[in-house]
């Protein structure tokens, strides 16, 4: 059995329309929260600027509570607090509610180690030249770990991708659902071959432009 | 300007406590060069942190310009850090902004406008030499020219004092020369008071009027440079002092001068102008004997000759102990026994 491309066209570019939706929105909402507490708990590791060893315990346990769970475990057992908060678990906004949770706790990881391997030196440098713990974040932590901070963002884009098609098989839509409905479900070869075209081709243009940014801000 | 009163730091890592700092009394007067020399661990940077309050003393006080640091709010102590550059061995240059942006930074901390920024930027980076390099970034940079936006970015907020942690310590010797000449310029030129550590005596012996000598956190020796170098108390100060200045040839020489029945070695060392002056010869021709300088050099420590000579005389016993008697009244002179070497 065959599709009819013709009405199966329009439902491929919207879902493929709900699948960047979801990733864009979750990468946005996940990297404001990721790097906020990313910064947090770099910021109270012992020895740093504002060194505060309850917060910092408080969050790291957070973090390493949430990350190893799969996504699709943690989309699942989240699902209640999805309800109250977005009202539904179906559909796009439904989905990008448990990604961005996700999504900010792995990048406060990535966020944190990158403000790790920035040499204390200079962060000491600018202490002694008379900046307050608020200018070091903006002025020292965050210029100076932007370049990988963009391969790491790039990263979990490319993960959110895959997020993104796990919560389409629960009801989220995008590229993920009409994989699940046509593919899977109809035995459609068809059309699985061309939502993995459009998977791979949503990788490599995240990879690009992660790539190209980070590349311009590194100078190299 | 700095005073440093019966001030101590501990740090305590876990049960460990490590004394970094032992009741250090120093006073750094204004518009000197200060060098505070020691071997690795003995607590240097330690003592250098307390001045801009990197570091809090856990027993004493450190005053700057007569303000104890310790009754400082944060506030405060951030307005005193902009009247202290402060230089590194690792130079930490911020690797996302250029030359002149690193020179700038603490220029925008400072709330300067724009257009003052720009104008000072670029009148430090003349003054240190690096105007074509100012949209280059550090690691376009060697690691003199490293140190040079070090040294500009630390005189941008016009401080009263510089403090250097080991600011050569990573350039090689050529380098190390042109540093300290700038670092000379800005004393000279700003009268800025420079309060430097390191762990090399040739530093000392280049550019500081004042030097002290750490040990194990403590303050072991201290005093001008000509003095403290000329006639130094403390062994570890001596062994410093023999890294830039060999005063006793090798064992294996020294065995080879006594076999070969070496004579009688005396050291003279000349201070100060007395060293120019023709005296060993006129008194070894006057008493009819010969000299000869086994070994030894003359150096020149702040502006001083500074000589240190072995040297052995020939000709009759008689007449060579009354030109020691002679020359002991103009210079100072020894017998020196070199059995034990
Ligand atoms: N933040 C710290 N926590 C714990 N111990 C410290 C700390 N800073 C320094 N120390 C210890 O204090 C002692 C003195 O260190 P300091 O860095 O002042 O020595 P230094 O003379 O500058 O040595 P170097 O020439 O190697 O730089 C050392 O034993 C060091 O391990
Ligand atoms: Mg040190």
């Amino acid at each position: 059995m065959g599709v009819d491309w013709q009405t199966f066209w329009p439902r491929i570019v919207e879902a493929t329309g709900q699948t960047i939706l979801m990733v864009a929105v979750t990468l946005v909402i996940g990297s404001i929260f990721g790097i906020i507490i990313g910064l947090l708990l770099f910021v109270t590791r012992k020895g740093n600027i504002l060194e505060n060893a309850f917060l910092y315990q408080i969050i790291n346990f957070l973090i390493n509570i949430i990350r190893p769970i799969p996504f699709i475990i943690f989309l699942v057992a989240i699902s209640p607090l999805t309800r109250e908060v977005i009202g539904t678990t179906i559909g796009t906004w439904a989905a990008i509610f448990p990604m961005s949770i996700a999504a900010a706790f792995s990048i406060a990881r990535v966020v944190e180690n990158n403000f790790i391997s920035i040499d204390p030196g200079v962060i000491e440098a600018a202490k002694a030249m008379g900046a307050s713990p608020l200018q070091i974040i903006y002025t020292i932590l965050i210029p100076e770990a932007l370049g990988p901070l963009v391969l790491g963002l790039t990263f979990i884009t490319i993960s959110l991708i895959d997020f993104s098609a796990m919560a389409g098989t629960v009801g989220g839509g995008g590229l993920g659902h009409v994989a699940m409905t046509y593919g899977y479900q109809r035995f459609d070869t068809s059309v699985m071959i061309v939502t993995v075209v459009i998977l791979i081709v949503l990788v490599q243009l995240a990879q690009w432009v992660g790539n190209t940014l980070s590349r311009k801000i590194l100078r190299r | 300007m700095i005073t440093f009163k019966d001030v101590s730091k501990t740090f305590t890592i876990g049960k460990r406590e490590v004394h970094a700092v032992r009741n250090v009394n120093l006073t750094i007067e204004e518009g000197e060069i200060f060098g505070i020399i020691g071997f690795s661990g003995a607590g240097k940077s330690t003592l250098l942190r307390l001045v801009n309050v990197l570091e809090n003393p856990t027993a004493g006080a450190v005053e700057v310009q007569g303000v104890d640091l310790a009754s400082l709010r944060p506030t405060e102590v951030r307005k005193v850090r902009r009247r202290i550059g402060m230089i590194f061995q690792n130079f930490n240059l911020l690797t996302s902004r250029t030359v002149a942006g690193n020179v700038a930074y603490p220029l925008k901390l400072a709330k300067m406008p724009r257009a003052k920024i720009k104008e000072r930027v670029e009148e430090l980076l003349r003054f240190v030499g690096l105007s074509d390099k100012a949209k280059d970034y550090p690691e376009q940079l060697s690691g003199g020219q490293k140190q040079r936006v070090g040294i500009a970015r630390a005189l941008a907020t016009s401080p009263d004092i510089l403090i250097c942690d080991e600011a050569t310590s990573a350039l090689d010797p050529d380098t190390t020369g042109e540093i300290l000449r700038l670092l000379k310029k800005v004393n000279k030129e700003f009268g800025i008071t420079i309060l430097l550590i390191t762990h090399e005596m040739h530093v000392i012996q280049s550019i500081c009027d004042k030097v002290a000598v750490m040990e194990d956190g403590e303050v072991i020796e201290s005093g001008g440079v000509f003095d403290t170098f000329t006639s130094p108390a403390h062994q570890t100060t001596k062994r410093f002092i023999r890294s830039v200045q060999q005063d006793l040839p090798s064992p294996s020489l020294l065995d080879e001068w006594r076999q070969k029945g070496g004579k009688q070695l005396y050291r003279i060392i000349f201070k100060g102008e007395v060293a120019s002056d023709p005296v060993l010869s006129r008194v070894t021709r006057k008493h009819d004997i010969d000299v000869n300088i086994v070994y030894g050099s003359v150096q020149e420590i702040q502006a001083k000759f500074y000589g240190n000579l072995l040297v052995s005389f020939d000709g009759d016993v008689g007449k060579t102990a009354n030109a020691v008697e002679e020359l002991n009244e103009i210079v100072q002179i020894e017998e020196v026994d070199v059995t034990w070497a």
